[in-house]
């Protein structure tokens, strides 16, 4: 078989996002690396921020200086989730026995997955943005009857408005900084919609907006889409995990909670 | 305002998880839905444990056998070039852990053009499908309306080859057992029979006849989806230790030049 047709019958992996060309002595390393027409090494590592080329990872444009800082902003509001968060308490337990540090995240990464304040929850905030807009009625409408998967999924049904805290008394003091904070950077206008209405949905949902529902609602207005915001949500809230997972590793199981007499069994048969 | 909780739902969860499914008394034994693991069921082996835990039930041997068999023979093959398998086999190439490779594999497992999004789905159809008819509802309608809706039904058709090499040997299995006469396995064989001779000519995969089997054993969706998430572990590990023990990087390496670049051309960062 010639050279040519054997190259012809290649599988290629096609993006617009990466490219590259390699070294003279090496097909298989780069010289250079370009991400979106942007040379990585030469221009982008000497000149934008790391929120400047996220942004240009997902988006493939550079920000304007208010996109990049909203998203700089987003990226602290998130990054730790606190000691107590779900995901930041499955990396503790990947710490505390001693498992590997990749473990850690990935347990991070599933349990912050999810619909409760998880990375889910983002993507169907999102989503619902995306389907009422700016319209009090259609948000009333998803609320009070919210829609759901043609068939079962993965995921479940809707337990409670996507970005609110079914478990919530009173929207948190972290919630509301976050919220007028974005709002003083965001160019966008769900952010101020939403700072606007939040005492009107609320009294709709009976249950108060989440971190969660201020971080889809400031990714809707960097034009993010719902799968780029879940990817988003998930990576910028690591840095928490892993810190937490590597202090409690250091401290060991001794000095981490076992909920040795929580565990009730209502059907112990006895010995 | 008018909210739903007027103080933390929390507040009787704290350091109190009610459970009847079980757990471990330490020093003494251990509790599985009401029963002593060490006594009343040591003899199980893992697979019927598994499906006492998720179920509650005690499946009968020809049952273990016919879901043992459906794992073994369908879902878990050595071969790197599945998605799942490849990412295990990536790790072993990459020289991360087995547990590392094999638990990211078994995640990436729940996907949607096989795996466990498929297998949920699937289960739900024909259990769906099963409802309608017997409210009267034309098969051919529940097809057409499940094929607007869906664009799709998930245990009809396969990507990549058109025959089911893996239906064969669970037909014969079938017929051993004594699952190949139940109602939703009947049902699925009708559909495959509407959707061969309609405009798709689709013919049912595994994943529909394993659904319909799990339909007749009375599983739920949800449980059926339970029970199958470990299935493909078996494959991945292989592919993992096939990787593992050969060069490092060896597996399936890619030239620059395998990247086709469909973007923007080459242009110069600005200050903002």
């Amino acid at each position: 078989m010639s050279e040519d047709k054997a190259n012809l019958e290649k599988e290629f992996i096609h993006s617009k996002i990466w490219n590259e060309e390699p070294e003279e002595d090496n097909p298989f390393v780069a010289a250079q690396c370009f991400c979106a027409g942007y040379d990585v090494y030469n221009e982008i590592l000497t000149r934008a921020s790391w929120a400047e080329y996220l942004y240009l990872l997902f988006k493939l444009d550079q920000p304007e200086k208010w996109q990049a800082t909203l998203l700089e902003k987003i990226a602290i509001a998130v990054a730790n989730p606190g000691i107590r968060s779900h995901t930041v308490r499955a990396a503790m337990c990947a710490g505390v026995g001693g498992s590997s540090n990749a473990s850690a995240l990935m347990a991070a990464l599933s349990v912050g997955a999810g619909k409760l304040e998880g990375a889910h929850d983002v993507f169907l905030m999102m989503s619902w943005w995306n389907e009422c807009g700016e319209d009090i009625d259609k948000w009333k409408s998803h609320i009070t009857s919210p829609p759901q998967p043609h068939r079962t999924e993965v995921w479940g049904e809707i337990e409670h408005t996507p970005g609110f805290d079914p478990n919530g008394v009173s929207c948190a003091t972290p919630v509301k900084q976050t919220l007028k904070e974005f709002v003083k950077h965001s160019e966008g206008s769900k952010l101020k919609w939403l700072l606007k209405h939040r005492d009107e949905l609320e009294s709709i949902t009976q249950i108060p907006l989440a971190m969660s529902g201020v971080i889809a609602t400031a990714l809707i207005d960097l034009e993010i889409n719902p799968d780029q915001g879940e990817m988003l949500f998930l990576l910028l809230r690591l840095p928490g995990a892993a810190a937490h997972a590597l202090e409690q590793k250091k401290h060991g199981w001794r000095k981490y909670p076992f909920f040795g007499t929580a565990l009730k069994i209502e059907n112990d048969p006895g010995e | 305002m008018n909210m739903k909780n007027s103080s933390s739902p929390l507040h009787g969860y704290e350091d109190s998880w009610r459970t009847d499914l079980g757990g471990s008394i330490s020093g003494e034994r251990v509790v599985v839905r009401g029963r002593n693991l060490f006594t009343d069921i040591k003899d199980y082996p893992w697979f019927k444990l598994l499906l006492f835990m998720i179920t509650g039930r005690e499946f009968n041997d020809d049952e273990l056998q016919m879901l043992d068999s459906l794992w073994a023979l369908t879902i878990s093959y050595p071969d790197p070039r599945v998605w799942n398998n490849r990412v295990s086999a990536l790790a072993g190439t990459a020289r991360t852990t087995a547990s590392l490779g094999v638990g990211a594999a078994c995640a990436v497992s729940e996907a949607k053009i096989y795996g466990g999004q498929a297998n949920l789905a699937a289960i739900d159809f024909i259990l769906d499908c099963k409802s309608q008819v017997n409210e009267g509802v034309a098969l051919e309608e529940i097809i057409k309306k499940e094929l607007k809706v869906n664009r799709a039904i998930y245990g009809f058709g396969r990507p990549v080859v058109k025959g089911d090499e893996r239906i064969p040997p669970i037909e014969n299995l079938m017929k051993q057992l004594g699952f190949d006469n139940g109602e939703h396995v009947k049902l699925a064989y009708q559909v495959e029979d509407i959707l061969k001779n309609g405009r798709l000519r689709m013919q049912m995969n595994i994943t529909g006849l394993a659904a319909a089997i799990g339909a007749d054993m009375g599983f739920s969706p949800y449980d059926y989806y339970l029970v199958s998430a470990n299935g493909f572990n078996a494959g991945t590990t292989a592919c993992y230790l096939d990787a593992r023990s050969k060069m490092a990087g060896a597996l399936f390496p890619l030239k620059c030049e395998r990247v086709k670049y469909e973007g923007a051309v080459k242009r110069t960062w600005k200050e903002i």
